[in-house]
């Protein structure tokens, strides 16, 4: 919050260190896809500054809606999107065609999209109106891991394993601070470590070839392996200062597939090497710092889990994909937020943010109120 | 906690205490990803540096020019021709069909071609290219070119092609060049192998002297994009050429020879008979090796080797003939080795009685002593001759004079035949008895080997390095690659046993002998010689293969040296089918031998002969070049 008598009052209740931050790493994203572009402004650049400016302002713009009226409403889109994803599934079994998306002119949408905050609001939702009593008893459970599995399973059978893997863990991410017993995290996890070899052995070929190569990704280099592989070389190449802006021979040379999108981390650091890296993580960890230091402050039950739920959101999409571009998680195509280009990863944070900062928002003012 | 309610302080708690949870799994997380990030840009950074290294500039195999061979006089015999070439990289190849079909239009390609290349292509794996055409006339390369974005893994190249600029008359000696087999790959591992339009010796001289031919690859080293695309060159390693090879052969002679063996199949071997240098070795009929290099039609390679005169087989080393007649001066010096004189003389009325059975001869000699029956061919002077001495004393004379010998030559294979005497019988028969073959010598065996019928079997070579051995009486080796000038070691053989067999050997061509109408029309220059008739079949009754179908017929064989004063050349002469040495063999050593000492006069008498033949080697082998597309776009229409 900065303190200035000239700068106006609405202005500078903006949270501007968030701001600041946010708009570093969309900066980062835009000079890399100025270079993975070989140079140049279009395909990517242009288009991504002008999706991220719009959706920064449907940020701000959610950052005033009261929390009150999200609460509201929360319900009724969990629904609609369920819905939705009941429509472009059977829209798309009809067709035959894989159109899972709804579009809107400048943006493809994918109704999954819009389940990742959603999930997570309607799971605050749903432990707001729990009395404390039942958070651990069955009735605790139950209705918010019904709320969670079905568009889950939905995204699931898309199929988008990524989105619905953020959409669980995002659900998880409410229910663990909600409160939930540790045993039921703690038993999913050994259930889901011993089913490993189980669900191994019942993999298909090409699944556990996946598997096998997400593990040793240089033992096909040239097939399955090649991103991860290539990935690699553009990261390691950079070394601690980088190749230089615009020299990044992996990117430049077409040998890093996805440059622009899911693997534009690597882009990034062959240029940035290290440093640049460093940074990038830095200012993507000081904003979910500052996500859950929302929720810690927030004085609703609602405010707290919502915000620290939205905050994790943003986390696994930065956390899974620079996993997965540094070869520690399989390739499940989750893109860098922000920094990739493409407008449905924007259009989510943004509107996480911006829910974030309506959040903030409404604590500072209650706490000023007072 | 553990029992009692939970409360809303009881949550705050664990709100609390999760969200540290929470933050610590997602510092926790925070520190993996800056550390993993560290290890890969810092650790590793040595590692992948290299790997973003070899990806960004790859090292594309300039292949070295191959060495030129070279006549004795320095004239080319195979050079390099700058060429147009596409080729198909099959990993890249999206439409095949469509690409194929364009590049036929383009490029004209025959139906041998296309069916080559779909097969090649049907095999190719990985980055290998398939070649499409080689030699492309630049209207047709840049018609290519310009619709290169229609046909991605299409890919045009400039290179060089081996060419043989006397084609067929040299196509036995030097053999030819293709594009490395996989099999030659899997043996050497060289990626040069695999470079498109790079060519290794296949057969004949291109394969022996393959090592100082090919030559050291350079590298031009370039800045490729993932997919191939060339940003930028870096500074290259420059190649090295393959060495000149200089051969002894003397390129116009042995263009001569092949010309002047015509439509014969047969072979004309030329010695230089002081220092052992071949400088001629010609056999008829030859494939063009210009074909092959350039990737021979399965048409023609049929054609070539259901042939029945053999255009395959290098008749000179491969082939093997029984001498006939051409061994008599030989087995004369044998004679004379084992104390016969040369002035006794023997009466010939036709023939020579052994037990009760005749041993023909050509006709009735009366009384001839060795001059006049190497003079007239008399087999019964050297029927009763050789009978008296015994085969086992004329054998060695025969090794010694180069039969049976095998020689120290660069060429791909060499057949060495058989100097028969009684050892070798009985290693023969011993365990692989035959009704009509006995392990012991018999004096028939020794009569027939001493006409050069029989066991005896020997290539033209031989036959050429005897007669030059009988001329100087040097015990000269053959020698292929470099001129040399020292003239070899003499064998040893008294002048007076050489001076005979010489003396026989003028009069069969300057005097009333077999080849006289073949003597040299020079003046001042005399040649000596000896035919020989080589039986193909048995004699039955009165068929003596002098008629009849042409396989049939009897080879007729040559020997010669020139001039007599003072031998400086030697030669053999073979004519398959031809029916006799002095009708067949000996004309073409004639005119082959008049090149040497005046080539007006034997280019003249070879254009009258060529009149007849149809024209010149170079007009007859392109005209039946273009019997070979027609036969194979035929077969191709029939069977589409």
């Amino acid at each position: 919050m900065i303190s200035s008598a000239i700068i106006p009052q609405p202005l500078a209740r903006l949270p501007w260190r968030l701001i600041w931050l946010v708009a570093l790493i969309c900066t980062i994203g835009v000079v890399t896809l100025y270079s993975a572009a070989g140079g140049s402004m279009s395909p990517w650049a242009v288009k991504q500054g002008v999706t991220i400016l719009g959706f920064a302002a449907v940020s701000i713009a959610i950052s005033y809606i009261p929390e009150s009226f999200i609460k509201q409403t929360t319900f009724p889109a969990y629904l609609a999107i369920v819905v939705m994803l009941v429509i472009v599934e059977m829209v798309g079994f009809v067709g035959k065609g894989a159109q899972r998306w709804i579009d809107l002119g400048f943006i493809r949408l994918q109704p999954s999209e819009f389940m990742k905050p959603a999930i997570v609001l309607t799971l605050a939702r749903f432990y707001e109106l729990l009395p404390a009593g039942d958070v651990r008893k069955w009735r605790g459970l139950w209705p918010a891991a019904a709320l969670v599995l079905v568009p889950f399973a939905l995204i699931l059978v898309q199929p988008d394993l990524g989105t619905a893997t953020m959409v669980l863990l995002g659900g998880i991410t409410v229910m663990f601070i909600a409160g939930l017993p540790m045993w039921y995290f703690v038993s999913a996890g050994a259930a889901l470590a011993a089913a490993l070899p189980v669900v191994y052995a019942m993999m298909h070929g090409y699944q556990r070839k996946r598997v096998l190569i997400f593990l040793d990704p240089e033992s096909d280099p040239l097939g399955a392996g090649y991103h991860i592989s290539q990935s690699k070389i553009a990261i390691g190449s950079g070394g601690i200062w980088g190749k230089g802006y615009l020299n990044g021979s992996q990117s430049h040379l077409d040998y890093l597939p996805e440059g622009h999108t899911d693997f534009v981390f690597a882009t990034f650091v062959e240029e940035w090497g290290l440093v640049g890296g460093v940074l990038l993580i830095a200012a993507f960890f000081l904003v979910i710092r500052w996500g859950m230091s929302v929720s810690k402050k927030a004085k609703t039950r609602y405010g707290q889990l919502s915000a620290a739920g939205l905050t994790a959101t943003i986390f696994f999409y930065v956390s899974i994909n620079l996993m997965m571009v540094m070869g520690l998680a399989p390739v499940v195509g989750i893109p860098l937020p922000l920094v990739s280009f493409g407008g449905s990863a924007v259009m989510t944070v943004m509107i996480c943010l911006g829910l974030l900062m309506s959040l903030e928002r409404q604590a500072r003012t209650r706490s000023t109120l007072q | 906690m553990k029992g009692g309610r939970f409360t809303n302080v009881h949550q705050s708690m664990t709100f609390t205490r999760r969200m540290t949870i929470v933050g610590g799994v997602q510092a926790a997380f925070g520190s993996l990803l800056i550390a993993r990030l560290g290890y890969l840009s810092v650790n590793q950074n040595e590692h992948y540096q290299l790997l973003s290294e070899s990806n960004r500039v790859q090292l594309i195999v300039v292949p070295p020019r191959r060495g030129w061979i070279v006549d004795r006089g320095g004239k080319p015999i195979a050079i390099n021709r700058s060429d147009f070439r596409i080729d198909i990289i099959p990993d890249q190849l999206e439409k095949p069909t469509e690409t194929l079909r364009l590049l036929t239009s383009l490029l004209a390609l025959s139906a041998d071609d296309v069916d080559r290349i779909i097969k090649e292509l049907k095999a190719a794996k990985g980055y290998q290219p398939v070649q499409v055409a080689e030699n492309v006339p630049y209207d047709q390369y840049a018609a290519v070119t310009v619709r290169l974005p229609e046909m991605p893994g299409v890919q045009p190249m400039r290179g060089f092609s081996r060419f043989y600029p006397t084609g067929p008359a040299v196509g036995h000696l030097v053999g030819y060049v293709g594009a490395a087999s996989a099999k030659d790959y899997e043996e050497e591992k060289n990626p040069l192998l695999i470079t498109p339009g790079f060519k290794i010796g296949k057969e004949g001289l291109e394969k022996t002297l393959e090592k100082s031919l090919r030559g050291a690859p350079g590298g031009q080293r370039v800045e490729l994009t993932a997919r191939g695309k060339l940003v930028r060159e870096l500074t290259p390693k420059p190649d090295k050429s393959g060495s000149t090879i200089r051969l002894s052969i003397n390129a116009d002679l042995q263009e001569f020879a092949a010309r002047r063996l015509g439509e014969e199949s047969g072979s004309c071997t030329v010695i230089d008979c002081l220092t052992g240098d071949i400088l001629c070795m010609a056999s008829m009929p030859a494939y063009d090796p210009n074909s092959f290099s350039d990737g021979i039609g399965s048409t023609e390679w049929r054609m070539l080797s259901q042939d029945e005169r053999h255009p395959l087989n290098n008749k000179i080393l491969s082939a093997l003939y029984p001498p006939g007649s051409t061994i008599k001066p030989m087995n004369g010096l044998a004679l004379m080795a084992h104390g016969i004189d040369p002035d006794e003389t023997v009466h010939c009325p036709g023939g020579y009685r052994l037990g009760n059975r005749f041993f023909r001869c050509l006709g009735r000699h009366g009384s001839v002593n060795m001059r006049r029956a190497i003079a007239k061919s008399c087999n019964t002077y050297f029927y009763a001759m050789g009978n008296r001495i015994g085969y086992d004393n004329i054998a060695p004379m025969a090794r010694r004079l180069g039969l049976g010998q095998k020689f120290d030559l660069p060429v791909a294979s060499q057949s060495f035949g058989t100097v028969p005497d009684s050892a070798w019988k009985r290693r023969r028969f011993e365990t692989t008895k035959r009704l009509i073959e006995r392990p012991d010598w018999t004096s028939s065996d020794t009569l027939n080997a001493s006409i050069g019928q029989g066991f005896l079997i020997v290539n033209p070579l031989q036959l050429a390095v005897m007669s030059a051995r009988i001329a100087s009486g040097r015990d000269l080796q053959p020698g292929l690659v470099g001129v040399r000038t020292k003239p070899a070691p003499l064998l040893g053989i008294p002048q007076e046993h050489l001076d005979a067999v010489r003396g026989g050997m003028w009069e069969v061509v300057n005097g009333d002998g077999t080849a006289g109408a073949s003597r040299l029309q020079l003046p001042g220059i005399e040649m000596g010689g000896k035919t020989g008739t080589a039986q193909v079949r048995k004699i039955a009754g009165s068929q003596r293969g002098q008629s009849g179908e042409w396989k049939y017929r009897d080879h007729g064989l040559f020997v010669c040296f020139a001039p007599t004063s003072n031998p400086r050349y030697a030669a053999s002469v073979v004519i398959e089918h031809g029916m006799g040495g002095s009708r067949a063999a000996a004309p073409v050593a004639k005119d082959v031998l008049t090149f040497l000492f005046d080539r007006d006069k034997a280019m003249a008498s070879l254009t009258a002969l060529e009149t007849q033949w149809g024209g010149t080697l170079a007009q007859r082998t392109a005209r039946r070049q273009s019997e070979f597309e027609a036969l194979s776009k035929a077969a191709l229409s029939q069977s589409a």
